[in-house]
């Protein structure tokens, strides 16, 4: 006990948590916190694609067809609606993953009756399918890119090509952190063993997955179907 | 599996000594599998619907294509945050934390889309 009642709050608590004088743990508060900011990020982001929508000068073009003298070759609208549609379901099953691996590692304790609970109760597993499915968004996304760069857009061509590599490009790089997050949190699982006690560390992991999955349900609307 | 139809026991966000304690515990409860799996349907099917009305050129043509992807989109983008980041279970301090800055960012799109003419006030003259 301190000497100031006020001090308790803020000593680690019975797991190394690091509570405030809110009663709340410091480093949830900082992700929420980081959250917030990210949101304005890719908001000015968002707002520079979409101020710029309309105003290329030469194609490729998002939804509209391209023709001479515009491009040298009459081009089809360059956005590959199904395939981002695969994409954005796989970012989607990747977070229903997520939040079972978080629910795993709280219940890691909790006696597993069936094959279903330990289904379930596999933490291994559930981090395992976020990593891969995060992993196989960001395939859609190397192959969309590599697409669009055959076909003629590149970040230098248009204004479209440049505020769409730049707001995607941005998005991915946040999956390809969050994919490498996740993989630290299995290299610690194998080693030994994630525990309830950890769960704040996979809570915190899980918040800054679903928020980039929250910033993709936004992209896929108004880049890819908004027309 | 009947004990995932519990709301999981770890309360690692806001579980703190003192007067806090029992508020932030219990504003800490976690959706069900359950719910888990429900959530995920409601997004396949809404997703599913998004890019169903993208291939109807008479709905993409009318007024009422705009708003109802908008409309779908937050939907969507509310359910997640709800349930898959626990924001409806949890303190009203992460939830202030979000939404603040969220409510910054959407004014900033939308002044931005009036001040560069994407979206006009029609005057009556």
């Amino acid at each position: 006990m301190s000497a100031s009642p006020a001090l308790d709050h803020i000593q680690a608590g019975p797991h190394g948590h690091h509570y405030t004088t809110t009663g709340l743990d410091s480093r949830k508060i900082a992700i929420w916190a980081f959250i917030g900011s990210e949101c304005m990020l890719f908001a000015s982001l968002i707002s520079t694609y979409l101020i710029y929508k309309g105003r290329s000068v030469v194609g490729p073009f998002p939804h509209e067809v391209c023709n001479p003298p515009a491009c040298g070759t009459a081009l089809k609208p360059i956005l590959n609606i199904p395939v981002t549609s695969a994409s954005t379901f796989v970012l989607l099953m990747s977070s229903l993953a997520m939040v079972l691996a978080l629910a795993a590692v709280e219940n890691r304790n909790l006696p597993k009756y069936s094959r279903g609970d330990r289904i379930l109760g596999s933490s291994k597993l559930w981090l395992w399918s976020t990593c891969i499915l995060g992993a196989m968004f960001l395939g859609f996304q190397a192959y969309e890119f590599t697409s669009f760069v055959h076909e003629g857009l590149s970040i230098r061509t248009n204004l479209f090509g440049s505020s769409f590599f730049t707001l995607t490009g941005f998005h991915g790089a946040h999956v390809t952190a969050g994919v490498i997050w996740l993989g630290t949190l299995l290299a610690i699982d194998y080693k030994r063993g994630l525990q309830p006690a950890d769960a704040i560390n996979v809570d915190i992991a899980a918040l800054y997955w679903h928020f980039v999955d929250v910033v993709w349900i936004g992209i896929f609307t108004l880049v890819y179907l908004i027309q | 599996m009947a004990h995932h139809d519990q709301a999981p026991q770890g309360g690692h966000g806001a579980s703190a000594p003192g007067a806090a304690h029992t508020a932030a515990h219990d504003a800490h409860a976690h959706p069900t599998w359950k719910q888990y799996k429900w959530v995920a349907l409601i997004l396949t099917v809404i997703t599913g619907v998004e890019v169903w009305v993208y291939y109807i050129p008479s709905f993409v043509a009318s007024r009422l294509f705009v708003p109802s992807l908008l409309i779908m989109s937050a939907v969507k983008f509310a359910i997640v945050v709800m349930f898959y980041m626990h924001l409806k279970y949890d303190s009203r301090l992460f939830r202030a934390l979000f939404t603040g800055p969220l409510i910054i960012a959407v004014i900033t799109i939308i002044s931005l889309m009036f001040l560069f003419g994407h979206l006009a006030v029609r005057g009556g003259s």
